[in-house]
């Protein structure tokens, strides 16, 4: 990745001269803002930065940026990056996708760039619903949600984007809220400084065809109290007055209060984003609501060989231990002449 | 020692067959380097089952290998084979109807037992009654002389018969009069890692031929001379699959840049994935995708970030492929695709030839999606196919579609090796800095006189730009739904695609350029059809031909041509595509010959049709 260069950048250079066009109240103006401010923190020059969408309102991002973009088709944007990163490794490609783009049609594409560990920043946009073709349910929908497609009540069983990729084997995964800066700018600036693969999952609000689908957790009177920060070395903490924590026993997390029953910070599950094993990031990946807060920031954060740079390492290898010369190659192993 | 003597033949047909274990391929190709070395010119035709390895001694496990080789230039495996080597029952029931009446048949004795002959289906042995009267039958216990010849070689059972092939090849080497020096220097090519297998298969070997030369039952050896007045040059044995691979390098290299190849394996076009798997020394990067669909995308965002993008597959991926490759139309980027077509449709005829696709690849995309289609008519035209539509793809910013098919993929035929230094320059729209851009910066679709727009090179400072599958204004390239601007959209991605016509050369007409009767062909016809057109022009008949490299767009000069014969005859293995495209574009008087069996035409059944035409 390119080096920052050393001045102050603004947000506002990362912004491109089109209108943004989403539907007033939308939760994706907050991650378009976010974004472009980490951009500017980050201090990469546009043109060493691609944006990368497949299909959905999420998808529209690539041309409200700046830099280099491609708006491809329905669930192939992480295919599509692939091919990009491996031929141009020093650019910075973000892939922008949603629940339905990125989990149902895309399903295929989105666990095998993970599992590849693709040099690519992820940035689901989960609503719970089809936005763009106007409110049918999705992959991450609750069952019984009544939409357009689901009069009677969806009776899909609906998955989870974080127990998938941990699934899939990713190396990175966090998770954050659309309206909610403080945690994403710092997941934005992990997930590009991560070595390979970075997902994030944004909780993100369609306010036009389903309002309040995070309200339970999002909304900032109750965020503290449903959602829990994860910190790399520091023990699992929530709650408006820090007052609860998470400890694990065995395989089982528990919310406990902190000072009842004798219980001290120092019995709290420690959150370790750099475990090898991934089975506690997936008992992370379960903590959900009523029974538990819902962990926001980044949930594992692991080194594993890169798929774009080990492509082009063996090709190097390759290329530094075999002459090529064109000429030997078309005459094969055996060639005769004639005349 | 009886004294043998020896014929002079102009060309012979050999079908060696067998079980898919039995090493068909391999005998055949090394029969077929031998034949390559003596001089012949050559046409294989490889006939695979379709099961990796269906069990022993049953038809569906049966695989052929079929080789022309002759005194004179020729351009078909053959219609009617001379000589059926059948290793067992079952090769013997499959292919007995391919051979000529008076061939000569040397079938494997040891394996006609009770149980071979159950599994092929014969009541009682062929071998015993006078069913094979019509040919010359040559009994031959391979088994019996194989483990004769391997007794002090110190291997199993199992090991010993898997040689038996070796001994076969050696008799046929010696019924033919091939060099053996080369055989024994192909074989060691491919076995010298393991010396015992390398000394088995050569002892076999010898042990074949010194059987031909001392039995009693072959008193004739044939001599076929090597082919007089080949064009000086350096020559090389080829295959379809292998051409396209190196045809690929070497547009990479010409171009100046990286060759990125997406693919997912599909029979017949697997090994052009896993050739260019081996060329990472010329700097290629192949990925093999998780499917089809993610080759055809990574592909494309290949081609966005400036390489040489090229995804590979055959007729079903093809299908799979059609949003993506209208994507590349709709974003004017250039991308390879290669399809080595096989018998459809669906999963269809897999190691089966077919024409079938030819009208999927001109129309088969969403809304009005023009995409130019080049063919490849041989194993090494096919190189010149995929480096030409490398070519046009950067010239012209567009996707180009190439056929090929499963008999130019398996295929092999000698090849003059083109010199480096002749291949066609490439000319690209590559923009790499926005130094001398108006007030308006970097404008995406800005065009040439090829209505070629820029390609920005990704990573330069001022060309930033976006690039979607949604309508866009003509220059500025931002999201537009105003009718005019679709219309006219719509119109000049027409117009680039016809563009491509000022970038052919003009058709050879072969034969007189006016007539009776023009044969149209198109990709792997062409061997057959020049073949049964040159039988009838030697015979006066006012027939000519044209063999056509594009589809799409078809060449300018191909209405005057087809309005200067009385009739067009387009032979294809395909319902009528290429007649059917034609007839859109222009009138004359047009028939068709279709046979669709998932095998090359036959020479006397295109000789008929024209026959046909010229009575009519």
């Amino acid at each position: 990745m390119n080096a920052p260069v050393p001045r102050k950048f603004k947000a506002k250079e990362f912004a491109s001269d089109q209108d943004v066009r989403w539907c007033p109240g939308c939760g994706d103006y907050a991650i378009l803002a976010g974004v472009q401010r980490a951009l500017a923190k980050q201090g990469v020059t546009s043109e060493n930065i691609a944006f990368i969408s497949g299909i959905g309102c999420s998808s529209r991002f690539p041309y409200y940026m700046s830099t280099y973009g491609f708006h491809t088709i329905h669930g192939r944007a992480p295919a599509i990056a692939t091919g990009f990163k491996v031929v141009a490794p020093h650019m910075q490609v973000w892939v922008v996708t949603g629940d339905g783009d990125a989990l149902s049609i895309g399903g295929n594409h989105f666990i095998h760039a993970l599992r590849r560990n693709v040099d690519l920043k992820i940035l689901l946009f989960n609503n719970r619903i089809y936005g763009l073709t106007k409110g049918q349910y999705s992959p991450t929908s609750e069952i019984g949600k009544k939409t357009k497609s689901s009069p009677l009540g969806s009776i899909d069983n609906p998955f989870n984007p974080m127990s998938v990729a941990i699934g899939a084997e990713a190396t990175f995964l966090a998770r954050t809220i659309d309206v909610d800066a403080k945690v994403m700018q710092p997941v934005l600036a992990a997930a590009a400084g991560h070595g390979g693969a970075a997902f994030i999952e944004i909780l993100q609000n369609c306010n036009i065809f389903n309002d309040g689908a995070w309200e339970d957790i999002a909304a900032k009177q109750v965020r503290a109290e449903k959602t829990i920060l994860l910190q790399h070395g520091q023990p699992m903490v929530f709650g408006a007055q820090r007052d609860k924590g998470i400890r694990i026993r065995g395989v089982t997390p528990e919310v406990v209060t902190i000072g009842e029953d004798g219980i001290t910070e120092a019995d709290l599950w420690v959150h370790d984003e750099k475990d090898e094993d991934s089975t506690r990031a997936f008992l992370l990946s379960r903590m959900n609501g009523p029974a538990f807060p819902v962990p926001v920031g980044v949930l594992r954060a692991v080194e594993r060989p890169i798929y774009d740079r080990a492509v082009n390492a063996q090709v190097a290898q390759a290329e530094a231990a075999k002459p090529a010369d064109l000429q030997t190659l078309l005459n094969g192993r055996k060639s005769w002449t004639v005349g | 020692m009886q004294n043998k003597a020896t014929q002079q033949l102009d060309s012979v047909v050999v079908r060696f067959a067998g079980d898919s274990g039995d090493g068909m391929q391999l005998t055949g190709g090394q029969f077929m380097m031998a034949s390559v070395i003596a001089g012949n010119d050559i046409a294989t035709f490889p006939d695979y089952p379709a099961e990796i390895r269906a069990p022993a001694g049953t038809l569906a496990g049966v695989s052929g290998f079929q080789l022309h080789f002759a005194a004179n230039e020729i351009f078909t495996p053959g219609d009617a084979v001379d000589v059926l080597v059948a290793m067992n029952p079952a090769a013997l029931a499959k292919n007995l109807g391919s051979l000529k009446e008076g061939g000569a048949l040397i079938v494997n004795e040891s394996s006609f037992s009770k149980k071979g002959l159950k599994m092929a289906g014969f009541e009682t042995s062929p071998l015993e009654n006078d069913s094979l009267d019509d040919y010359q039958l040559y009994k031959v216990d391979l088994a019996r002389l194989t483990q004769d010849a391997l007794a002090e070689h110190g291997l199993s059972a199992k090991e010993v018969a898997r040689c038996k092939n070796f001994l076969a090849l050696g008799l046929m080497c010696w019924l033919y009069e091939r060099p053996v020096d080369t055989v024994v220097e192909e074989v060691t090519a491919r076995f010298g890692s393991k010396p015992k297998y390398l000394e088995a298969n050569l002892a076999a070997f010898k042990a074949g031929y010194n059987y031909g030369e001392n039995s009693e039952q072959f008193l004739v050896r044939y001599q076929v001379p090597a082919v007089p007045d080949i064009t000086a040059g350096t020559y090389r044995n080829i295959t379809g699959n292998e051409a396209i691979a190196i045809g690929l390098v070497a547009a990479a290299q010409k171009a100046g840049r990286q060759l990125f190849y997406g693919s997912y394996p599909i029979t017949p076009a697997s090994d052009v994935l896993h050739y260019l798997s081996g060329y990472k020394h010329f700097g290629v990067r192949t990925f093999q995708a998780e499917d089809e669909i993610a080759a055809v995308c990574a592909t494309l965002g290949a081609a966005y970030a400036n390489a040489l993008a090229v995804t590979g597959t055959s007729g079903p991926g093809l299908a799979l492929k059609a949003e993506a490759v209208g994507l590349g139309v709709m974003t004017e980027l250039p991308m390879v695709i290669v399809n080595v077509q096989r018998g459809g449709p669906s999963t269809g005829l897999p190691t089966k030839t077919e024409q079938a696709d030819l009208l999927q690849s001109v129309y088969g995309r969403n809304g009005e999606s023009p995409t130019a289609v080049i063919a490849a008519r041989s194993p090494g035209d096919a190189f010149y196919a995929a480096y030409e539509a490398a070519r046009i793809a950067i010239k012209h910013m567009m996707p180009v579609i190439v056929l090929s098919d499963g008999s130019i993929a398996n295929g092999a035929e000698p090849w003059r090796v083109p010199n480096v230094d002749d291949l066609k320059a490439f000319e690209s729209t590559e923009l790499d800095t926005a130094e001398g851009l108006g007030e308006e910066g970097f404008q995406p679709y800005t065009r040439n006189e090829n209505l070629a727009r820029p390609w920005a090179k990704v990573g330069t400072r001022g060309l930033e730009h976006r690039l979607g599958g949604i309508e866009k204004w003509d220059i500025t390239g931002h999201i537009s739904y105003d009718p005019d601007n679709h219309h006219h959209m719509t119109m000049l991605r027409q117009d680039k695609v016809d563009r491509v016509t000022g970038s052919m050369a003009p058709l050879d007409v072969i034969g007189d350029k006016s007539g009776d009767v023009l044969v149209v062909s198109w990709g792997s016809t062409y061997g057959t059809c020049l073949t049964a057109v040159r039988q009838l022009q030697r015979e006066g008949k006012s027939v000519s031909m044209v063999s056509l490299r594009w589809i799409n767009p078809l060449p300018a000069d191909l209405d005057a041509i087809c309005n200067s014969f009385s009739t067009v005859l387009v032979p294809e293995i395909n319902n009528g595509q290429l007649l059917k495209l034609m007839r859109e574009q222009f009138s004359f008087n047009g028939r068709g010959y279709n046979r669709i069996a998932g095998q090359p035409l036959q020479v006397s059944a295109v000789r008929d049709a024209i026959v046909d035409c010229l009575s009519s």
